[in-house]
């Protein structure tokens, strides 16, 4: 690099010390305002990376790796003519010449500085503290050094019990080491957190196997007896650990101001006025080094906002201002929800405090309110961060509070809702604090013509922080959307202008065989991930040809397309039928043979069948030839389609059964098996009105009774439960049959893409008594046809496995690769009770570090 | 920066991908007969899936950009130039040609 301090272009020289989040973000809003055309920039960073994203640091050690935390890969500066250096530390300022100083000697000269320099982790000096194997978690370095020492040790600890704290320790132990934390103060995260708030949360992460040591003072860190090192308490006791994390706390790096005579703080921090700039009016500081009203933002949005308003008074306007922040958190720490708004702990005037605790499920909840009442102060959460959201709205907007206020920090009872409706936020209510986005800001995108999460992401960046505003934003879309009085498009996608049913109906009026006729006569483009399978659905319903055939091969999701469902690591599992339940020994010895020949983990479903998992795609024709030579057939588990007919022993065995229910289950489970539909679909025959079978939860039950079978229709487990309704009493073998048939049909025609028979029954205008009408009184005189083409899936059904494997051209796809014989080196197993499983990230760094 | 031969075309599956082997690396390649370029390599490995499984997911063509579904999360890729839609993610992507029933791939060395 070749700077010098007379080099000079027509452009005043803008220079921003530290390329961190802050920095970063800086330089994006500079170029967004079109501040390159105004000033030449350069960026100085001292990491030898660009800008990552320290907020999400911690998932290095989960599988991200830099390029994956990296904000940028330069491609944005170079297009906009930023000059950038990593590795490069500013040493030295001269503002009386505007000059600076790098380490490397260089020096350069600057009209306008911008100090994004960040802070450093504080490092109590407690004697031993510079010993080997202790460290700080600031940076991706940091983090290199802590996970290679902790390939050679086993027990680590924390000093610090603060938010990051936890967030380490957390990460000790994911690198699995027997964690503890140490910390000085009475609790643990004691800023945060309350007394009892810290308790709770100290038991549950106790809970976690962490050791936890609160009130405890370190004294000196020697050499250990049976570790690398011992820490002597001030109490006396000690504890020995191989490994030492500190943080205790971060210092605003404010070197740079020191050394060039700006005002600094009591304890640290570059001052600075509303608009961000120092006491020099030509030098900014923003981010975690800069200190505004004497106070220090440990987060990353306040810096954001500083960054914005430095770019906006660079650019010459006054029209943003930096006047504090909220400094409200919520977090995941250990599993443990943590949230914590404004004054937690009740400092404010008068204030009064409303408290929740419950010891079973260990939550805990305070809110601090106004001496009148009305107005929500602070807030601590622990144990359940569920009410968050509420709780900050009320806070940062100073909604008034309901008459009964702690009815926010109560458990729901039964049905009524609790939290604060989209529409009573005030057009100011911060929806995203990351980036700073207020409701206002999103309804102003979707005016603008946004009618989508994703688009108004694009537009305001919100929720493209930290994630924990996701679950609001999308409320707030919608609801604006709604009251723009926008129909969400029924079309199912841009290929399609027609919804699920009408193209089911196309398929089959107009003989349509194949995706690209029907794209050809009614779509546009060439299909996505949203109409093909859909489309490959619909014909495989009407027509029920081999889905792996040439035309329709592309149309299928991964599961459908390789007949197997995939796993995390891109292994399949393989489900073959076992209609009911039933299965013969020598069925359950091959089904135990063939798991041990290909050491696949093994497990009984909830679904009363056996999944065999752990298979690579290439294996998958091998397994399932064994099977299928043992009577097996595909069991489907990876289709739209019917699942199980689960089933109890009924009359048979059980002394209760009424009927015999396991005949029935089976002859119901091959009856329906090839069935494609617009979702999975789950049966349930139980023999007497015990229901051990839980038929009412299925999309169909069957129970036995004296008289017959009472069927019933449209049940759910799954995310959102729903009871079966009674459908029809006492019905005879066939009559059961005949109306099965025909509420599949007719869900089969008439639902939308990936919608259970439970909710196609709730939105489905008048309902039960409607579905009755279809089927039981023929009403629209659709039964014949609706059974008809029922029985036309059931006599043309194939099992998919057995056809695959006659078809040459069928089998090759199932090759890893092209070209080469080998399997996939990332699919990597480990035992875990006599199984194997897939490795973890960090195992499978641990296992290819030990043999590389 | 050189050719490689691939496979045969008659290797590929149309309108979906599949997996190969390059250097050591895996490139999943899809044949894409209605885009110009017909042919399309980007790497396998899912940056956010965190497995190799790009080559199995859906081929899909969106706002005029060809792109693939990854069969883990769904997010897309962009075949042309690797960049994830939702995300901020990138995959590796090299130059594709077709001649006379092969696929090659240029990759350095
Ligand atoms: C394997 C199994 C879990 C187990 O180890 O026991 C399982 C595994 C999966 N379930 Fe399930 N479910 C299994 C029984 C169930 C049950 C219990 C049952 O069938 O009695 C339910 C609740 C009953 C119900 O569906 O009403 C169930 C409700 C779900 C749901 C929620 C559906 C809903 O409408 O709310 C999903 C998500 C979805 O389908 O969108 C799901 C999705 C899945 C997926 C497909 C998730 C995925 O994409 O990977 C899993 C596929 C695993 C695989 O590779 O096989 N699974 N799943 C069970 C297979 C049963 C079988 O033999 O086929
Ligand atoms: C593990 C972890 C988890 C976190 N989680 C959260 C969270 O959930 N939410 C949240 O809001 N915040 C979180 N934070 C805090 C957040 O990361 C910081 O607030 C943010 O990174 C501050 O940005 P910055 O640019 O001011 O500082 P930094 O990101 O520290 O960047 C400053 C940069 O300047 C460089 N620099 C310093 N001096 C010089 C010099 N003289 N010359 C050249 N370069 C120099 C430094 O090397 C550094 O790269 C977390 C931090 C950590 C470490
Ligand atoms: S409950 Fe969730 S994790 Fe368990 S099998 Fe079903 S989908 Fe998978
Ligand atoms: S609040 Fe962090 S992304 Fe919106």
């Amino acid at each position: 690099m070749i700077l010098t301090a007379s080099e000079k272009t027509a452009k005043s020289h803008l220079v921003v010390v530290g390329n961190g989040m802050v920095g970063h973000h800086f330089v994006e809003q500079l170029i967004a305002q079109k501040g390159h055309e105004a000033y030449q920039i350069t960026v100085f960073g001292e990491e030898p990376h660009l800008a990552y994203d320290r907020v999400h640091l911690s998932e290095y050690f989960t599988g991200k790796e830099a390029a994956d935390l990296a904000m940028t890969d330069g491609t944005l500066y170079d297009q906009h003519g930023v000059r950038y250096f990593t590795n490069q530390q500013v040493i030295e300022i001269n503002r009386e010449d505007k000059i600076l100083r790098l380490k490397g000697g260089e020096s350069l000269s600057y009209d306008k500085l911008v100090l994004a320099t960040g802070s450093y982790p504080f490092v109590p000096p407690i004697p031993g503290h510079q010993r080997d194997n202790t460290f700080v978690y600031r940076t991706l370095e940091d983090l290199d050094a802590i996970r290679d020492c902790a390939k050679k040790v086993t027990r680590g600890t924390v000093v610090g019990g603060g938010l990051l704290g936890l967030e380490a320790a957390n990460a000790l132990k994911n690198l699995g080491l027997e964690t503890s934390v140490v910390e000085f103060a009475p609790r643990l995260m004691p800023v945060q957190l309350d007394e009892k708030g810290g308790d709770v949360l100290k038991g549950m992460i106790e809970g976690l196997d962490v050791k936890v040591y609160t009130n405890t003072a370190t004294q000196d860190i020697v050499d250990g007896d049976d570790a690398f090192h011992r820490m002597n308490f001030a109490d006396g006791t000690h504890l020995e650990t191989d490994l030492i994390l500190f943080s205790a706390g971060i210092r605003p790096q404010d070197a740079l101001a020191t050394q060039s005579g700006l005002t600094v703080g009591e304890r640290g921090g570059i001052a600075i006025n509303n608009f961000c700039q120092t006491s020099d009016e030509n030098i900014y500081a923003i981010g975690e080094c800069a200190l505004w009203n004497n106070r220090i933002f440990g987060l990353v949005a306040p810096g954001y906002t500083m960054a914005k308003t430095a770019v906006g008074h660079l650019l010459g306007s006054s029209d943003f201002t930096f006047t504090g922040a909220d400094m409200s958190t919520k977090l995941k720490l250990l599993g443990c929800d943590v949230g914590s708004v404004g004054d937690a702990h009740g400092q404010s005037q008068g204030c009064k405090v409303f408290v929740y605790q419950d010891e079973i499920s260990q939550s805990y909840r305070k809110m601090v309110v106004s001496e009148d009442g009305k107005k929500l102060l602070g807030a601590v959460l622990v144990g359940d961060n569920s009410y968050y959201d509420t709780l900050l709205q009320y806070f940062l907007n100073a909604i008034d509070l309901p008459e009964q206020p702690q009815s926010l920090i109560l458990p729901a009872m039964g049905d009524a809702p609790v939290g604060l409706g989209v529409d009573a936020l005030p057009a100011s209510a911060s929806i995203c604090s990351c980036h700073n986005v207020s409701k206002q800001d999103i309804n102003q995108a979707v005016s603008n013509g946004a009618v989508s999460v994703a688009e108004v992401k694009g537009l305001t960046k919100a929720g493209t922080g930290c994630g924990g505003c996701a679950a609001l934003l999308k409320k707030v879309v919608d609801n604006e959307l709604l009251s723009l009085g926008v129909e969400v498009s029924t079309d199912i996608c841009e290929h399609f202008a027609y919804t699920r049913q009408d193209l089911f109906n196309l398929v089959k009026v107009e003989n349509i065989k194949s995706f690209k006729a029907l794209l050809a006569k009614h779509g546009k483009g060439h299909g996505c991930e949203i109409c093909k399978p859909a489309v490959g659905s619909i014909l495989a319903s009407v027509w029920n040809e081999y889905v792996l055939k040439k035309e329709h091969i592309s149309l299928q999701d991964t599961n459908d397309r390789f007949l197997a469902n995939m796993q995390k690591d891109g292994t399949y599992s393989i489900v073959p039928r076992i209609p009911g339940g039933e299965i013969t020994p020598d069925k359950l010895i091959v089904l135990g043979e063939v798991a041990k020949q290909y050491e696949l983990y093994t497990k009984v479903t909830g679904g009363q069948r056996i999944d065999l998992f752990g298979a690579t795609l290439s294996q998958l024709p091998a397994i399932w030839k064994q099977l299928i030579e043992a009577g097996f057939e595909t069991g489907q588990a990876y289709g739209k389609s019917l699942r199980t007919v689960k089933s109890c022993v009924g009359s048979t065995w059980c002394r209760y059964g009424v009927n015999d229910s396991m005949t029935m289950a089976i002859d119901l489970e091959n009856r329906y098996k090839g069935l494609r539909s617009p979702h999975k679909i789950k049966f349930a025959v139980s023999g007497c009105t015990r229901e051990c079978a839980e038929a009412q939860s299925k999309d169909i039950g069957v129970i036995a009774t004296e008289g017959g079978w009472n069927l019933y229709v449209c049940g759910n487990g799954g995310m959102k439960p729903r009871h079966g309704d009674l459908f029809a009493t006492d019905l005879d073998d066939a009559t059961l049959v005949k109306y099965i048939d025909r509420v599949l049909m007719f869900y089969t025609k008439t639902a939308d893409r990936l919608q259970r028979t439970s909710v196609w029954m709730d939105g489905l205008e008048g309902g039960l008594d409607y579905l009755k009408a279809v089927v039981i009184e023929d009403k629209l005189g659709l039964c014949d046809e609706l059974e008809a083409q029922m029985q036309r899936v059931v006599d043309t059904f194939q099992c998919e496995w057995k056809t695959t494997l006659e078809d040459e051209e069928a089998l090759k796809t199932f090759r890893q690769f092209v070209n080469y014989e080998g399997e996939d080196s990332n699919v990597v197993f480990v035992q875990e009770r006599d199984q194997v499983r897939p490795a973890t990230d960090a195992e499978k760094q641990q296992l290819i570090a030990k043999v590389g | 920066m050189q050719w490689h031969l691939i496979c045969k075309q008659s290797d590929l599956v149309i309108d979906a991908g599949v997996a190969a082997m390059v250097n050591g690396q895996q490139v999943a390649l899809f044949y894409v007969p209605e885009a110009s370029e017909q042919v399309f390599a980007i790497g396998n490995w899912d940056p956010i899936g965190k497995a190799n499984v790009l080559s199995r997911g859906l081929v899909t063509h969106l706002n005029g950009q060809w792109s693939v579904a990854s069969p883990l999360y769904k997010q897309h890729y962009d075949l042309a130039n690797g960049c994830c839609v939702e995300q901020e993610a990138k995959v590796p992507v090299w130059p594709t040609k077709l001649v006379d029933g092969k696929v090659y791939i240029r990759q350095s060395n």
